[in-house]
This record gives C-alpha cells, sequence and structure tokens, in this order.
C-alpha cells in the first residue's frame, strides 16, 4: 500500500482539527545554504505546516522586489536545483514537513522533466508549483509528476474565469494556490475584500483545499484570510526578515521563529 | 508550407504560452480581439490609412548601386524602413496593437524597450491616441541610447529605468510583465517583437509582414523576378520575420537572419540565441535561449542595443529547424565595417541593428552572380547610435 501523500495528510488532519495551515515560502539557498537549512527548520519549529521553497531564478518576472533580491542572493551563492533538491533531502533526513517547490520553467525544463521528477521524489519532496506553466501547457510534466506521485500544485488569480478554474482544478492535486491580487507577489498593507466571495467561487469547482496568498504580511492578515481559505501563505514579510539579518544567523533565526510564532497563532485563531 | 502557428501558439515545438495564470486570461483576451479585428474592414481600413498617411508606407525599395559595386556581385536592394515615421519598422506594429489597444477599451499601454526604438514608436502611437504611456527600459540601454529617452519623454511617455539583473532589454520585459500583471485590467502590454506568449508572435509577425509584402512587389516591378536572397538581423526577430513572411511560400528565395555576433561565438560574448545557444523557455514562449546548464539566463553582448536579448521569436526557432532560413553571425567589429560602408558609399546612415543585416549582404553579394538580387531589410536609422559608433571610431563630437 502507498503511503498517503504528506499535503493530503496534512489538510485532512486539520481539517478534523478544524484549523487552518499556515504555508510558509523561503527561497531555498537564501542567504546561503546552511542558513537556509536552519531557516526552514526553523520555520517548521515555529509553525509552519507546509514549506514552499522556491528555485532561485535569474528572471522572476512574476516576483516583486523582495523575493527577486532573495533570488539574486541565492545565485550569487551558486544555489541551482541540483542544491535546492540536497537541500530537500537533507530536511527530509529529520522531519516530515510537507515541502513543496516553487520555481519557473526553464530551470527545470533544463534539467529534463523526467529527471527532474524523479529527483523531486528521491529528495522528499512533496509537491510541486510553476508559476509560468499555465495549465495548457503542463502536461508534459504532469505525467512525470503523476508517474513519481509528486502533487502539482497550481495558481489560480482574481482573473481566473470559471471556465479556467475548471480547467485548473482538473490538472491541480494537493491544494490550490489562489493569489489574492492581480499583482506580483510582495507585502502589502492591505488585502482585497473580495477574497471570501473569490475562494467561494473556487470552491465550486473543487474539492481541493485552498491556500491564499500574495501580499499576506501580518498575522492579522493571515487570521483574516484564513477565515475563508484552508491555509495563508506568507513569503514576502519572512524574506524581508532574513534579508534584515542575513549577517546574523542567531537574530535572524530568532526574529524569524518569534513572527512565524505570530503568523500561526493568527491562523489559529480564525 | 503549413500555417502556423497552431491554435495555442505552438511553432512546431516552440512558441506557446508559458506565463502566469493572472495574465493567461489577458492573452486570450488579446487573441479574441485580434481574430475578431483583423477581419473587420473598418479596422484594416483605419490600419491601411495610418501605415500609409501617418508612418508613411510604401517605404521605398532603394537599388544601392554604390554599394553592390563594392560587393562586386549581387544587386543590393534596400527596404527603406528607416524611412517611416519615428525612423523604424516598430511602428508599423505598434500603429496595430494601438488600434487593437483602443478598440478593446484600454486607457493605458506599457512597453519594453531596447534600443529605444520600440519605445519611441509606442509612445508616439500613445500621443497620436492621447493613450497614457510607460516604457520600461534597462538602466545600461538608456545610457547608451539617450537621445531616444529625450524623444520618448518628449512624447509624454514615462520613461522607468530598470535596474534588476542585466538592466538591457530582457529585464525590461520581466518589468513590463510585471507591471502588466499589476493593472492588467487597464492595461495593454504592446510587445515589440515576435515573441513573448500567443498571441504577440503572430501578431506582431502579421503587423510587420507588410515589410514583405511591398518589397515582393517593388522588386517583381524593377527587377521582374523574385530576389535570390533576403537578408535582416534577428534579435527578437521582428523586422525579419516581417521581411520573410511574404516570401515563405517562394522555395526559390534563400532568406538569412543575421544574429549578433558580438566579440565572437567563441568568446561567449554575443546574443545570438540561435547560433550559439540551446531550447528553453522566457518571456512566455519555448525558444532558443542563451542560457547557462542551471537554465538560469546569461547576459548577452552586443554593440547593438536592440540585438542584445538572449531569446529569438519562436517562429525563427522554427524556421531554422525546418531549414527554410538560414541564420549566421556578424561581430560588433563587422556591424561597424557594415556601418560605415552603408553611410560612405551611399549616404544612408544605418542603425547598428540593421548595419548587422548590411555587413551580411556585403559578404553575400560578393559570392553570387551578376545580376541576382539581394533585399537587405534596413530596419532603422542610425541616429540613436551616433555615440555609440563616435565612441568605437574614436570620433569626438
Amino acid at each position: 500500500m502507498t503511503k498517503e501523500k504528506r499535503i493530503e495528510a496534512l489538510f485532512k488532519r486539520l481539517k478534523t482539527e478544524k484549523k487552518k495551515a499556515l504555508i510558509t515560502f523561503v527561497t531555498a539557498g537564501d542567504p546561503d545554504l546552511p542558513t537556509s537549512k536552519k531557516i526552514i527548520q526553523g520555520l517548521e519549529k515555529s509553525g509552519a505546516d507546509l514549506i514552499e521553497l522556491g528555485i532561485p531564478f535569474s528572471d522572476p518576472m512574476a516576483d516583486g522586489p523582495t523575493i527577486q533580491a532573495a533570488s539574486e542572493r541565492a545565485l550569487k551563492k551558486d544555489v541551482h536545483l541540483t542544491d535546492v533538491l540536497g537541500l530537500v533531502k537533507e530536511i527530509r533526513k529529520k522531519s516530515e514537513v510537507p515541502i513543496v517547490l516553487f520555481g519557473y520553467y526553464n530551470p527545470i525544463f533544463t534539467y529534463g522533466l523526467k529527471k527532474f521528477a524523479k529527483d523531486v521524489r528521491a529528495a522528499g519532496a512533496d509537491g510541486v508549483l510553476v508559476v509560468d506553466l499555465p495549465a495548457e501547457e503542463c502536461d508534459e510534466l504532469k505525467s512525470e509528476l503523476d508517474r513519481n506521485a509528486i502533487d502539482f500544485i497550481f495558481l489560480l488569480t482574481p482573473t481566473s474565469d470559471d471556465s479556467r478554474i475548471q480547467l485548473v482544478a482538473s490538472k491541480a492535486s494537493g491544494f490550490i494556490y489562489f493569489v489574492s491580487v492581480t499583482g506580483v507577489t510582495g507585502a502589502r498593507k492591505s488585502l482585497s475584500t473580495d477574497i471570501p466571495k473569490l475562494v467561494k467561487r473556487v470552491r465550486r469547482f473543487t474539492k481541493l483545499p485552498i491556500g491564499v496568498g500574495f501580499g499576506i504580511s501580518t498575522p492579522a492578515q493571515a487570521k483574516e484570510v484564513a477565515k475563508s481559505a484552508d491555509g495563508a501563505v506568507v513569503g514576502s514579510a519572512i524574506i524581508n526578515i532574513i534579508a534584515e539579518n542575513k549577517g546574523t544567523s542567531g537574530r535572524l533565526l530568532a526574529r524569524m521563529g518569534s513572527f512565524v510564532a505570530a503568523l500561526k497563532r493568527g491562523v489559529e485563531g480564525a | 508550407m503549413k500555417k502556423t502557428p497552431d491554435k495555442l501558439g505552438h511553432f512546431g515545438i516552440y512558441g506557446g504560452r508559458y506565463i502566469s495564470e493572472t495574465l493567461m486570461p489577458a492573452v486570450m483576451e488579446l487573441e479574441e480581439a485580434y481574430n475578431r479585428w483583423k477581419k473587420d474592414p473598418d479596422f484594416k481600413k483605419e490600419l491601411a490609412y495610418y501605415l500609409s498617411e501617418y508612418v508613411g508606407r510604401p517605404t521605398p525599395l532603394y537599388h544601392a548601386e554604390r554599394l553592390t559595386k563594392k560587393a562586386g556581385g549581387a544587386d543590393i536592394f534596400l527596404k527603406r524602413e528607416d524611412l517611416c515615421h519615428t525612423g523604424a519598422h516598430k511602428i508599423n506594429n505598434t500603429i496595430g496593437q494601438i488600434l487593437l489597444a483602443k478598440r478593446m477599451g484600454k486607457k493605458r499601454v506599457i512597453a519594453e524597450t531596447g534600443a529605444g526604438q520600440h519605445g519611441v514608436a509606442a509612445a508616439t502611437v500613445a500621443a497620436m491616441f492621447g493613450l497614457e504611456c510607460e516604457v520600461y527600459m534597462g538602466e545600461d540601454d538608456i545610457k547608451r541610447q539617450l537621445p531616444n529617452v529625450f524623444r520618448m519623454k518628449l512624447l509624454g511617455a514615462k520613461v522607468t529605468p530598470v535596474t534588476s539583473g542585466s538592466r538591457t532589454l530582457k529585464d525590461a520585459m520581466n518589468e513590463a510583465l510585471r507591471d502588466w500583471v499589476t493593472n492588467v485590467y487597464n492595461t495593454f502590454y504592446i510587445i515589440g517583437t515576435v515573441a513573448g506568449p500567443h498571441p504577440y508572435p503572430m501578431l506582431v509577425r502579421d503587423f510587420q509582414s507588410i515589410i514583405g509584402v511591398e518589397a515582393r512587389k517593388q522588386i517583381k516591378g524593377l527587377t521582374g523576378r523574385l530576389p535570390d536572397l533576403l537578408v535582416a538581423c534577428v534579435g527578437g526577430g521582428s523586422n525579419a520575420m516581417g521581411l520573410f513572411h511574404a516570401f515563405l511560400d517562394d522555395k526559390k528565395v534563400r532568406m538569412t537572419g543575421v544574429e549578433a555576433g558580438g566579440d565572437g561565438i567563441r568568446t561567449g560574448r554575443h546574443a545570438a540565441s540561435i547560433n550559439g545557444g540551446t531550447v528553453g523557455v522566457l518571456h512566455g514562449n519555448k525558444t532558443y535561449l542563451l542560457h547557462d546548464k542551471y537554465g538560469q539566463i546569461i547576459d548577452t553582448h552586443s554593440i547593438s542595443a536592440g540585438l542584445d536579448y538572449p531569446g529569438v521569436g519562436p517562429e525563427h526557432a522554427y524556421l531554422h529547424d525546418t531549414g527554410r532560413v538560414e541564420y549566421t553571425t556578424i561581430t560588433d567589429k563587422e556591424a561597424l565595417e557594415g556601418f560605415q560602408a552603408l553611410t560612405l558609399s551611399e549616404g544612408i546612415i544605418p542603425a547598428l541593428e540593421s548595419s548587422h543585416a548590411v555587413a551580411h549582404a556585403l559578404k553575400a553579394a560578393r559570392d553570387m552572380k551578376k545580376g541576382s538580387s539581394i533585399i537587405v531589410c534596413l530596419s532603422g536609422r542610425g541616429d540613436k547610435d551616433l555615440n555609440t559608433v563616435s565612441k568605437a571610431f574614436n570620433f569626438e563630437i
């Protein structure tokens, strides 16, 4: 019998506990590989339920300045897809936290789709999200991921109409990542008031859990979002802490830890 | 020849739509609008009107006799896109796209630019139709193409310097895509070349194909037959697709796309995606790219800002694979020689982009029989490059 997939198991457990997921995003290798490992372990310890791990790319056109800079820092340390997979393998030795690799298509395409899917499984990652690979172009990668029981996570956005939600839902597994704004990644002062309505619309077409992200930067915002969604995704706000404290890993981990713990309390209070 | 692209924008294995979900509805909306309006008699009439009365079409096909003599072989004809309003072929496309933007009810247009020619062409049509315009331009390109930056500003456009990455055309395109994703409801993205997500490669090609349609008619009038060779420079490749497209079914007409060889392919300092790259995915399409073994896009180099781009339009990738078009390179040094040759022999100062095509045509003409003919797409004028050229020639201006 195959083991239950980690992402599915997570959302199932949270559902019975009537809880919501805190999903955190960091770029792998930012500010360097050893610190990155400690950061990921710290995220889990402070309450992150699922880790999204960014694959550094030279041209992150869907990202705002914060994640662009994170990607640049990782590339400066020569961190590429191979190293990201190595990092996942390291984390997996001591942790069962679900991990989703989050990246752009070119590094994956260049790596080779078949080898990528196989190595993702071998490393112990659970899902893959490719920002610039829409449902129309995804079949080649999907069949490789399916073969290796890796979840394929997709983005849906405020611009997606019913027919696109249906199409994307037909390809997706694990969970749906709903992008709360039309825009790039990055912390924002206020969130759209339409989120509950938009999430509800997506639910009409899928039973998959829905995580909402882009722009969520405070525990209060995370709480707000978690009221209607199954999880809140926070990325840039965590990366800002990494960027501000990248010289001193002790302080970095302490500050990040207390911030993530506060986010967790926010999500749980929803 | 098979009609390309297919419904999802594929030219063979190339092209397609590799963009974030937020933009998918926007490119589908554009595709729908384009398919509707391109058949509309009023749209066609309006486009034809502006191309003739505003852009100044048809542009001449000029027999460059002194250049021909200098090469000593085939007759060289110049398709004078440099005589278009704003000084380059780019406006053929921006006119078409702004007419679409207007019909789609968009109030704001954005564009990326390398040499500034497309930026100027976009700012120009935005001024004419009273739309807000923002142009993204790499900081390095702003430095080397200052005259065009002033022109855009005079035309009322906001020019936003891009400081990320290599600070050139690719980064300008990243930033334009970020803007589009943010302002997708009210903004029309005017892409300047035959690249990007479907329908852009097809749409830009169609708007530029007037170059070849005219040239085909003109050369028959002048020589009584089709040309033996077409030559055009290729960065993204819009002027080349524009010239080539009408001739694709003329099996006897050879075509050569000239990529930027920079310091030479072997030095690694170039911008020749087909000659020096491998297949990858960037900016919405699958095509030949200059990237490393990890799939990271690498910095390109060309003396010409308009060719300084790590990718190429997907239809060119396809035409390369099928063998219909040959792709070669010209180095910075050779391009400068081409620039000088045309300036001194014909009194025409070409853009550095177009100088690549001129340089190759000179080489090719030498090996061709007298009485055979070459059409070179002179895609733009060289005024914007005087700074770069004077530096290269150690000339005080």
